[in-house]
């Protein structure tokens, strides 16, 4: 049996934040934890521990995955973790990051107002508004909320359907956070001897 | 008594998660620089599990040449 650490349970912490965003959407901002982090340690220490030990989310697929039957050891179609599926999907989250910030700020401009739904996979209005009491907080902090929450529960979904089917941590081969900070590790350590390989 | 075959990661398709790392008994596997796993074939015991968890699909096993 391996020696459990402190960060060994933060797969709880995931739990827990989709809960808090169920009850009141604001603390959808946590998130950003999650999202700063990772690359705070790539850029400054110029390596993956978030993904190594930090990530509450591939931990939580791994402990799930343990508790039910399915093809635990079937491995994902190649091109899920190709260069071109992990860069193109890479693009697409952080376009839909960007289309994020835009409405938070339409809102914060007075040009569109706040709408409270969780919008699903991009596409499936799922209303929240149960979430909000209107005028707890600037209405554009919690339109970034609801954006945000929706990229955070999408993404999760997908990695849940991926689970299914095959192995448990499918998602990290083109997890969008996993893709960027390897990358930023690449490009940092390039030129060193073990050579980088770049695709 | 060492194993017969022992965990190779092929670094150019790593990506990096350490999913094995966390599986591994022996904590043969460190992730170099970001980038990719390595195995340490003095620890490893080709048990295998590494391999199963690899959600890339990656890891392979190697013969220990006498
Ligand atoms: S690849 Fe993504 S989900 Fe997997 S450990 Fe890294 S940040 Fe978490
Ligand atoms: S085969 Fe087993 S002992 Fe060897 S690196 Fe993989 S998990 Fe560790
Ligand atoms: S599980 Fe596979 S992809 Fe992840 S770090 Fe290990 S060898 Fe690389």
């Amino acid at each position: 049996m391996k020696k459990k650490h402190w960060y060994d349970w933060l797969w709880i912490w995931t739990i827990i934040y989709f809960l808090l965003g169920f009850f009141n959407i604001l603390f959808a901002w946590l998130g950003m934890i999650d999202f700063l982090l990772p690359l705070l340690l790539a850029v400054f220490g110029g390596n993956k521990w978030f993904c190594n030990h930090l990530c509450g989310r591939g931990q939580l697929f791994t402990v799930i995955s343990a508790k039910i039957p399915g093809p635990h050891s079937r491995p994902a179609p190649r091109w899920l973790s190709s260069p071109w599926f992990r860069y193109g999907f890479l693009v697409f989250f952080l376009t839909m990051f960007g289309n994020i910030v835009f409405q938070t700020y339409l809102v914060y401009s007075g040009a569109s107002t706040l709408r409270e739904f969780v919008k699903l996979f991009w596409t499936f209005r799922v209303p929240w508004g149960w979430a909000y009491t209107s005028g707890a907080a600037p209405d554009w902090a919690a339109q970034f909320s609801f954006g945000f929450y929706s990229l955070m529960l999408t993404s999760t979904l997908i990695g849940l359907i991926v689970m299914l089917l095959y192995r448990p941590r499918t998602w990290c081969s083109f997890c969008p956070m996993g893709t960027m900070t390897q990358t930023i590790c690449r490009l940092k350590h390039r030129g060193k001897e073990d050579a980088i390989i770049f695709h | 008594m060492a194993s017969k075959f022992f965990a190779v990661a092929d670094r150019k398709s790593c990506v990096s998660c350490g999913a094995c790392f966390r599986e591994c008994p022996r904590d043969a596997i460190r992730i170099d620089h970001g980038c990719y796993a390595v195995m340490d074939p003095a620890l490893c015991i080709g048990c295998g599990k590494c391999r199963r968890i690899c959600p890339a699909d990656c890891i392979g096993m190697e013969e220990r040449k006498a």
